[in-house]
């Protein structure tokens, strides 16, 4: 166990949890404001990695994947929360049900379009080098992964905390009913969140698809490592997820290394372990 | 402004027509059950082997969703990692029957001992939390199990899952290596686990859990210890989810990480709702639906996902409103 050996394990837990946080941030704004167990933002996911794939291939631009990703799968967020979603306001198990349902659909018309092999997303040259730092070598692409994911919640954090929408979606969060109260068309803000999770999850997906790969069974690979970014960092927290994504990235990068066989425990066991003392979570309030 | 104000506001004393379905309903619902099980065992000499299969298949799934339906039903709490003490018990079953060849008791004892000790260490985490914590948590902790399944290969062989589990010997004439008499095992041990939960939610204890499930804050002013029903609930629920996992270790010779997985859990939400929560009978008619379903749909086209995931979503929005309504007891607006 040498230090590089800590430092490379350090950085790779820190870009996949920068991962995370694409597709965990959306996954707790959606929690916090609409109160929805969404099991399909998973399939945000592996569905914006695979549109993101036709697209590369059709374009050869892996921006134009990036965009178009989003794109497509804020669109499906939209008619989801519109047309099904929006039928069950506070049913906590039929929202479940219903969106494990679309995500079971989700997974087969994927197979069906893309079929059953695992693809790589090809990306740009730019991105493909290796810094290096003395002994220490550090995939560009990772980097780019730590830098988006830190633009992202940069984003995130101004429009939430700084502007008048970021306020509105706060009160949703807060007191739903309240913010009703005073004027908030919260419908509008949850959709609005709604298709935002959803196109950050996609572009997780896509940014995701370059190094993981985009294969069938992704998104209910992925929907536990959110779920527990959620749990720990709390709902609807923002800072939540940013310090969650970064724990069960690195928890998850160490458990491998150090512990293959029981690299779920070591990542569960300490979520368990904060909820017995914070049952909201470490950023969430009651 | 009193203590009592706040509880009514935030939980609203509603009857639920749905949920607290009047003692004909259910009779009517127990009755059906009796005819289905007799009628089942009598037709099963005469049925070709595939519908046999899968009538034995139905009964050991018919336990795993009334198992749910104890707390999902009775209790009012949703879980989304139930198929973790399932599949802890089939597991426990497929490595001791293949590795140690140690027999139906032992393999039962220790089953059933594990996954009800992993129920009761997993209760203490679950039941602290209400509501949507809860589901997230029992996910989460479902999802360990899966983990564990998964990547501790040296244990469960991983995704290659444990095969060739024999069927039991309980020194009868019959082997149960056979499909008719092991269909009368699993559904003889079905009857016995419908009739052990049946006492068990009529009972006092059971008709504390239904109070919970209506009114927490009241049954806590009435003095019932709150905390201790629900933990039990979940505990006996695990203990009966760990039976149907036995017998299923048996049913289908080979044990995977499909049968803890998320979707395991969810379809059996599924068929909990289904059959109307709070129905054992209900749950366990909802089981073979699905059963029957995802088998003779599978047969026909191998786009059953799709079929089975429109079912999902037609389930919800077309089932009486009454069947999800006992579920929609979260106050919005605060978790």
């Amino acid at each position: 166990m040498t230090a590089e050996f800590w430092i490379t394990q350090a950085f790779n837990g820190l870009s996949y949890g920068a991962l995370l946080f694409l597709l965990a941030s959306g996954l707790s704004l959606i929690f916090g404001v609409m109160r929805i167990v969404n099991l399909a933002h998973g399939s945000y996911f592996m569905l914006g990695g695979y549109v993101g794939l036709s697209v590369v291939w059709r374009t050869g631009s892996f921006a134009a994947a990036l965009v178009a990703g989003a794109l497509a799968i804020a669109l499906i967020g939209v008619g989801m929360e519109r047309l099904f979603l929006r039928r069950l306001p506070g049913q906590t198990l039929g929202q479940v049900l219903m969106t494990v349902g679309f995500a079971l659909m989700f997974q087969d018309l994927a197979l069906l379009i893309w079929g059953g092999d695992p693809y790589t997303i090809p990306v740009p040259a730019t991105l493909q080098g290796i810094v290096t730092a003395g002994a220490l070598r550090f995939p560009t692409y990772r980097i780019f992964i730590i830098v988006v994911a830190s633009l992202v919640g940069a984003v995130l954090w101004i429009v939430l905390d700084r502007t008048r929408m970021g306020a509105m979606i706060r009160a949703a969060v807060d007191d739903r009913e309240m913010a009703q109260g005073v004027g908030i068309h919260v419908p509008v803000v949850s959709l609005g969140v709604f298709a935002l999770g959803a196109a950050l999850a996609a572009l997780g997906g896509v940014i995701g698809g370059g190094f993981l790969g985009v294969y069938p069974g992704a998104d209910f690979e992925v929907l536990p490592y959110a779920f527990v970014v959620v749990i720990v960092g709390g709902l609807g927290s923002l800072p939540g997820a940013m310090v969650g994504s970064l724990l069960v990235g690195l928890l998850d990068n160490f458990g491998k290394a150090l512990f293959p066989e029981l690299s779920y425990f070591t990542l569960f066991a300490p979520m368990a372990l904060i909820l017995a003392l914070r049952p909201t979570g470490l950023f969430g309030r009651a | 402004m009193t203590d009592g104000a706040t509880g009514a506001s935030l939980r609203p004393p509603t009857v639920r027509s749905g949920l607290a379905a009047p003692a004909t309903t259910v009779d009517r619902k127990v009755v059906a059950g009796f005819v289905a099980l007799a009628g089942a065992g009598a037709l099963a000499p005469v049925l070709p082997a595939y519908p046999l299969t899968l009538l034995t298949q139905a009964a050991i799934i018919a336990v795993l969703a009334m198992s749910l339906d104890v707390l999902l039903g009775y209790t009012g709490l949703p879980s989304l990692g139930h198929a973790a003490y399932f599949g802890i018990a089939a597991y426990t079953v497929a490595i001791l029957a293949t590795e140690r060849q140690i027999g139906l008791a032992g393999c039962l004892v220790a089953a059933l001992l594990l996954a009800t000790a992993t129920a009761a260490v997993f209760g203490v985490l679950a039941i602290r939390a209400t509501g949507t914590y809860f589901l997230m948590i029992t996910l989460a902790l479902g999802m360990v199990v899966w983990g564990l399944a998964f990547r501790w290969v040296s244990m469960t062989k991983g995704d290659n899952g444990i095969a060739g589990v024999p069927r039991p010997e309980l020194g009868l004439p019959w082997s149960l290596a056979a499909p008719l008499p092991f269909f009368y095992f699993a559904l003889g041990a079905a009857a016995l686990a419908w009739g052990a939960m049946g006492v068990l939610v009529r009972s006092p204890f059971g008709l504390g859990l239904k109070g919970i499930r209506e009114s927490e804050s009241r049954m806590r002013a009435l003095g019932y210890n709150v905390w201790l029903h629900k933990y039990l609930a979940f505990v006996i629920s695990g203990f009966f989810a760990a039976f149907a996992g036995v017998l299923w270790a048996y049913y289908n010779g080979f044990v995977g990480p499909a049968d803890v997985q998320l979707v395991t859990s969810v379809e059996t939400l599924l068929m909990v709702a289904l059959g109307g929560p709070g129905t054992l009978a209900g749950s366990a008619f909802g089981a073979v639906a699905i059963v029957f379903l995802k088998n003779f749909v599978s047969v026909y086209t191998k786009r059953w996902l799709l079929i089975l995931g429109a079912v999902y979503i037609g389930v919800i929005l077309f089932a009486p409103r009454g069947v999800l309504g006992a579920f929609s007891r979260e106050p919005r607006g605060a978790p």
